[in-house]
């Protein structure tokens, strides 16, 4: 296993260095050498990790949950990093860059599902589960069905927040490393691949603890030499943004995207409730020794995270005033057309703005890092929904070893890379900061109501967790299709012919997700129905208690 | 866990303070967020131009509730987790020992 391990490393340097250098003889941006050495420099020392990972990875519970052997500092950082994607770093800058105070109200909603997360599952979720959340979800209620409709929650939401990560990553280091879209795209694969299959979430949690400190670090120095630019008045910065930005003293409203009261507040609800549901995110609970350590994940986290997005309203700002009105970063010198490599991009020319080439550099090595672990992560949480929720208990009803089991998620995890890189190349047009919203309005409706609902209501049963957290997966999905942002801009249909006017679906779709799971639960009368909601009382106790716990394993 | 241990755990006193107080203060957490975002998204949607509203040279009222939300999010983590890891943890103790199932 280790000589593959540095057999599909080495393979990947050389693909990466040969096609940086073909382009770099190429027409089109130059490569910049700085982002690809240290870059070099934190592929070199992941697959390190991975490769110790690898020797420690000897059980499911090693692979799935890193042995429940992270601290709550540590996963509190990994937590925060696996929400600090991409989207979050370059897009929200990017958002406030072009509409100004819009992009903190983004940055609100992402963060106020945090302390709820903290208040209602935390420790529920850690008492109760193992290694997915439909573990939780199944508890009492029948494996089959709702692990099968957990898992199809968890790849519906995996897949379209991968297909935004790729997409993203693709364009950066086309940008950056002036490699071409489709081998970015298969960098990308090969090497969250090879971090998932062989390390497992040992290596999915340290490569993504790495990566938050690094962007972190990156982020605090950029917004200190953003501050510095202005003698660390605040106030100037703001002045000086609302005097050079082409709308003026509009970037301090909440933008025409908010125009809409109805679709202000559905994008609220996906943003905050779409944060407890999304899978990657909830399976970290289990890597923890037990409902403390996961209780100081979350404060963590949402310090880490809550401090990140202040950053990056800073470096928006920073953006505005030193990117905006500066001719050498937009498309031919001419300040009246786009941002060189797109509208994601002003962190990055920001960067080389107040710290040169070399900041350029870390930055975009640090972007692309982000990526990176972002995907690792969310493969392998829809690796163990196949393998664990899907093969194991659907197909196999248990009847399945360990071994057998861990082996189904490694092809798993081979499969969704390949799937990654040809989603990424399908859908290289479309808009990133859109499609993460549609993970997390399926996040809100499918996975929130039935993992919420089976951990806090006696009366859930197995009929109305399936049928609720269908219609809500099916109504989120079904509801974007028919909104102008699938509608008009991918269909290309005419404006204003979408059938569903606003941005996110989850002012309609989680509601009725939660009522369908109420309403399916009251009038099942069956006697299973009767069995699961009198076992709610043993399964209440040890989500209050922790007795009976998966334990952390034995060092 | 059987039968029994749970009926015995039900009717310990630590267990439903532990319950009873942990619920309570949960919930009130969770409204007080619940109220502190859906007022900032009340106001987005409503009342937009208030949010532009300078307060302090050109810091609007938009950023300092912006910056508050975060910060209040971060200070009512932090809250519960001081009171759990005191109270709830020490409750928690007593009663899985009370029920025989130390030796965590």
């Amino acid at each position: 296993m280790t000589r593959l391990i540095k057999s599909g490393a080495l393979a990947t340097l050389i693909l990466a260095a040969s096609s940086a250098a073909y382009a770099a003889d190429a027409a089109g941006p130059a490569t910049d050498w700085n982002a690809v050495l240290i870059f070099a420099a934190f592929v070199l020392l992941t697959l390190g990790i991975t490769y110790w990972a690898a020797m420690r990875t000897r059980t499911a519970k090693d692979f799935y949950a890193a042995g429940g052997s992270i601290t709550g500092l540590q996963n509190g950082l990994a937590i925060a990093g696996d929400y600090m994607s991409a989207a979050s770093f370059l897009g929200i800058s990017a958002l406030v860059f072009s509409a100004g105070y819009y992009g903190l109200i983004y940055s609100i909603g992402f963060l106020v599902g945090w302390p709820i997360i903290m208040f209602l599952m935390a420790e529920p979720l850690r008492n109760l589960g193992r290694y997915t959340f439909a573990d939780v979800a199944s508890y009492r209620l029948q494996a089959t069905p709702i692990r099968a409709m957990a898992a199809t929650g968890t790849l519906v939401t995996v897949l379209f927040y991968l297909i935004a990560q790729m997409v993203g990553a693709g364009q950066l280091i086309q940008l950056l490393f002036g490699l071409d879209y489709l081998y970015a795209v298969i960098l990308v694969g090969i090497l969250m691949v090879i971090y998932v299959t062989f390390g497992g979430m040992i290596a999915t949690t340290w490569v993504q603890i790495i990566k938050a400190g690094l962007l972190l670090v990156g982020a605090t120095l950029m917004a200190l030499l953003v501050l510095a630019a202005f003698g660390f008045d605040f106030n100037a910065l703001i002045a000086k943004a609302i005097e050079v930005h082409p709308q003026h003293d509009k970037i301090m409203l909440p933008g025409a995207a908010v125009a809409n009261p109805i679709s202000a507040i559905s994008l609220g609800m996906a943003l905050m409730f779409g944060t407890a549901g999304l899978p990657h995110i909830l399976m970290r609970f289990f890597t923890v020794r037990d409902a403390k350590e996961a209780r100081k994940s979350v404060f963590w986290a949402t310090t880490f995270i809550g401090y990140f997005y202040i950053l990056t309203f800073i470096i928006g700002f920073g953006a505005i005033v030193m990117v905006g009105p500066d001719p050498a970063y937009h498309v031919g010198g001419d300040i009246t057309k786009g941002l060189i490599g797109g509208a994601n991009m002003p962190a990055i020319h920001l960067a080389a703005a107040v710290g040169g080439d070399l900041m350029k550099g870390f930055i975009a090595a640090v972007a692309f890092a982000t990526i990176l672990a972002v995907v690792s992560g969310l493969t392998l949480s829809g690796a163990s929904a196949v393998s664990h929720d899907l093969y194991a208990s659907v197909f196999r009803h248990g009847r399945v070893d360990e071994a057998a089991e861990v082996r189904a998620s490694r092809i798993t995890t081979v499969v969704l890379g390949i799937v990654a890189i040809i989603l990424g190349v399908i859908f290289q047009k479309i808009n990133v900061a859109f499609m993460v919203g549609l993970a997390f309005a399926v996040a809100a409706s499918a996975n929130f109501p039935v993992l919420l609902l089976s951990m806090l209501w006696k009366g859930l049963t197995t009929r109305g967790a399936f049928i609720g957290g269908f219609v809500g997966l099916i109504c989120a999905v079904g509801l974007t299709v028919v909104s102008p942002g699938i509608w008009e801009a991918v269909f290309g249909n005419a404006k204003g012919s979408a059938w569903f006017p606003y941005t996110s679906p989850a002012i309609f779709s989680m509601p009725l997700g939660f009522f369908c799971c109420w309403l399916f639960s009251v009038t099942d009368n069956s006697a299973t129905a009767a069995k699961e909601r009198a076992a709610y009382e043993a399964q209440f106790v040890r989500s209050q208690t922790g007795i009976g716990a998966e334990k952390a394993a034995a060092h | 866990m059987d039968e029994q241990t749970i009926k015995r755990i039900q009717s310990d006193p630590n267990y439903q303070k532990l319950v009873a107080e942990r619920t309570s203060f949960g919930w009130t957490l969770t409204i007080i967020t619940l109220v502190i975002y859906y007022g900032f998204i009340a106001l987005v949607a409503f009342a937009p131009s208030v949010i532009a509203v300078p307060v302090a040279g050109s810091i609007t009222i938009g950023i300092i509730l912006g910056v508050a939300i975060i910060i209040a999010s971060i200070l009512l983590t932090g809250i519960y987790v001081m009171r759990a890891n005191s109270q709830y943890d020490e409750l928690n103790n007593a009663i899985v020992n009370a029920a025989g199932m130390g030796g965590k």
